[in-house]
């Protein structure tokens, strides 16, 4: 793992993020928030995949249940489409949801653990696209924009609320997601993820029931990964069933990689980079996925542990005194 | 401490532990030799749970543990180490030695405050690494360990679960020659301090002379010496299936 970044680096960072509206276009600013609901996903995989070694193929699953938890609200008991209630009412399903499929994923590990993780998160899929009455099928659901504490946006453009309070909003539901994983991976708790990854047979030797915690952690994964989705959804405006596909979800894996899932700033690069990476290669041509699949290719073979990963390599090179 | 008595356990046709009896009283540190595949890991892993007896009963501190699982039994008391280094390759020495006494404690469930807060667990890691003559290196990673190094590591992680007895399968193997006392008068000294029991499974006849109370030795499933290292070293059995050496005092063809 990556040596510490001081607090007074990140408490820049967090002011910086308070400005961006102030210096970018509303349409990077929407890219921008769409990168941050990915990077609160991309910190709840990479609990899984980075800390503790397990590759989930399945992660749309718990992005739908907490974007379609704000698309239900919305549709069936308006009179609670606050954003004070879906987002703890995102929290529970997509915790639910985990919950369930994680009881019967962290049985296995390796590739039968992304296999069935893959396959349940398509069992969603198949419902959320079967059920057309409840769910709206491939059509999806129009997402409305909600009320916070009593203040009510109706009548507001989606790009206003988006440019405004929303930001804001969002911004501290990360900076909060950002502090919460933060204290979980450096926490004893933390440590014990970290020695199922790293050695499973000695975790469980030292006194870790590795099940267990697989399940733990495979369900905080799912709240945070809930929680990107349905923050997600009020910037898209609009949920559909491919969230829960498993191409979306290896769009979280590719986040997570490119941006190096060996250290904790490593996803929140990577799922901003690539929200920007996709949009832009797909306004510039038809063929957009072989930009996407090229340079995937690319960070495999030369930057395998990511982007992040390769700056604290090239910052250990360069700073060998220090960092020892 | 422990008593195992009428220990059998079977693979198929082949006895690998044969009623086998024997006790390990406190703070006594016993070797366990025997030639390859005399059953000596079959017995640690009986002890330590990951194999169930077909027969007999294994006691710790007066408490039949023959059926408890692994778990349990780590944390009534029973750690091991393995002969294949275990470590956990990318945690810090220090949280390699720090992880298992949160366990020990009950703190792993603890999920805000960050492991360096927990200070008193902090120093009790330290004072471990300290006996083990690893401080310096406790912000380092495994992998940039010597290999004996890495073996006392291995033993200090079993250690820091305030194991009464550890089970010690092999500690100095694949350590240079040069390096295997160093290794074991670090364990040893670490062990005699806190006063725990230890069985160490060996194949070098000098550290088994040199460190142990007493040495148990195994042949085909059986126990066929329980002595002093210098008592057992002169047991014809003995001589005969460990060392391979006749009545004559020649060596055995085979």
């Amino acid at each position: 793992m990556a040596k510490r970044i001081p607090w007074a680096v990140y408490a820049l960072l967090f002011i910086l993020l308070l400005l961006v509206p102030q210096g970018v276009s509303l349409h990077n600013l929407m890219l921008f928030e769409y990168g941050l609901a990915f990077a609160i996903a991309g910190l709840g995989f990479n609990l899984l995949l980075g800390y503790t070694g397990l590759l989930s193929f399945g992660h749309g699953a718990y992005f739908a249940a907490g974007a379609y938890t704000v698309a239900m609200i919305s549709r069936y008991l308006p009179d609670w489409y606050a954003l004070e209630i879906v987002i703890p009412a995102a929290l529970f399903f997509s915790f639910i949801v985990a919950l369930l499929f994680g009881f019967l994923c962290v049985r296995h590990t390796k590739v039968f653990f992304s296999i069935l993780t893959m396959a349940l998160s398509m069992v969603l899929f198949s419902l959320l696209f079967k059920l057309y009455a409840l769910t709206g099928g491939s059509d999806g659901v129009r997402i409305p924009l909600p009320s916070l504490f009593g203040f009510s946006f109706e009548g507001m453009r989606r790009p206003e609320f988006l440019q405004g309070v929303y930001y804001y909003f969002l911004v501290i539901f990360f900076a909060a997601g950002f502090l919460v994983m933060k204290g979980i991976v450096n926490s004893p708790f933390g440590k014990a993820l970290q020695s199922i990854r790293d050695n499973e047979v000695r975790a469980e030797l030292i006194g870790v029931r590795v099940r267990r915690y697989r399940l733990y952690a495979f369900c905080i994964s799912g709240l945070f990964t809930g929680l990107g989705g349905a923050l997600w959804s009020f910037i898209n405006g609009h949920v559909t069933p491919e969230l829960s596909h498993w191409v979306f979800s290896g769009e979280v894996v590719y986040m997570v990689l490119l941006g190096g899932f060996g250290t904790f700033e490593g996803p929140i690069i990577g799922a901003i980079l690539f929200t920007f990476l996709k949009l832009y290669a797909m306004s510039y041509t038809q063929y957009w996925m072989f930009v996407i699949g090229g340079t995937f290719i690319v960070l495999v073979m030369v930057l395998p542990n990511g982007l992040a990963g390769a700056a604290v390599s090239l910052w250990q090179k360069i700073k060998p005194a220090r960092s020892r | 401490m422990l008593v195992l008595k009428n220990v059998r356990k079977n693979f198929w046709d082949l006895k690998a532990v044969d009623n086998i009896s024997f006790e390990i009283k406190d703070g006594e540190i016993v070797s366990l030799i025997g030639s390859n595949g005399a059953g000596k890991t079959t017995l640690v892993n009986l002890i330590s749970g990951y194999l169930k007896p077909d027969s007999g009963t294994i006691f710790f501190e007066d408490r039949d543990i023959s059926q408890e699982a692994p778990y349990t039994r780590i944390h009534l008391g029973i750690g091991r180490s393995f002969q294949i280094i275990n470590l956990f390759e990318n945690l810090s020495v220090l949280d390699n030695v720090r992880t298992p006494l949160f366990s020990k404690y009950g703190f792993i469930r603890r999920w805000l405050l960050p492991a360096g807060r927990y200070e008193k667990i902090t120093a009790e890691a330290l004072a471990i690494l300290e006996n083990f003559h690893l401080t310096d290196m406790k912000d380092s990673f495994p992998k940039e360990l010597s290999e004996g190094d890495r073996k006392i590591l291995d033993i200090a992680v079993a250690f820091a679960l305030k194991s009464k007895l550890l089970l010690l399968d092999e500690p100095t193997s694949g350590v240079a020659t040069h390096d295997k006392f160093k290794v074991m008068d670090s364990i040893i000294a670490a062990i005699k301090k806190e006063g725990v029991s230890t069985m160490v499974i060996e194949h070098d006849m000098d550290i088994v002379s040199g460190y142990s109370d007493r040495v148990l030795v195994m042949h085909e499933g059986r126990l066929i010496a329980d002595g002093r290292p210098e008592e057992v070293m002169e047991n014809k059995e003995v001589k005969a299936f460990i060392f391979g050496i006749t009545e004559e005092g020649h060596a055995a063809e085979n």
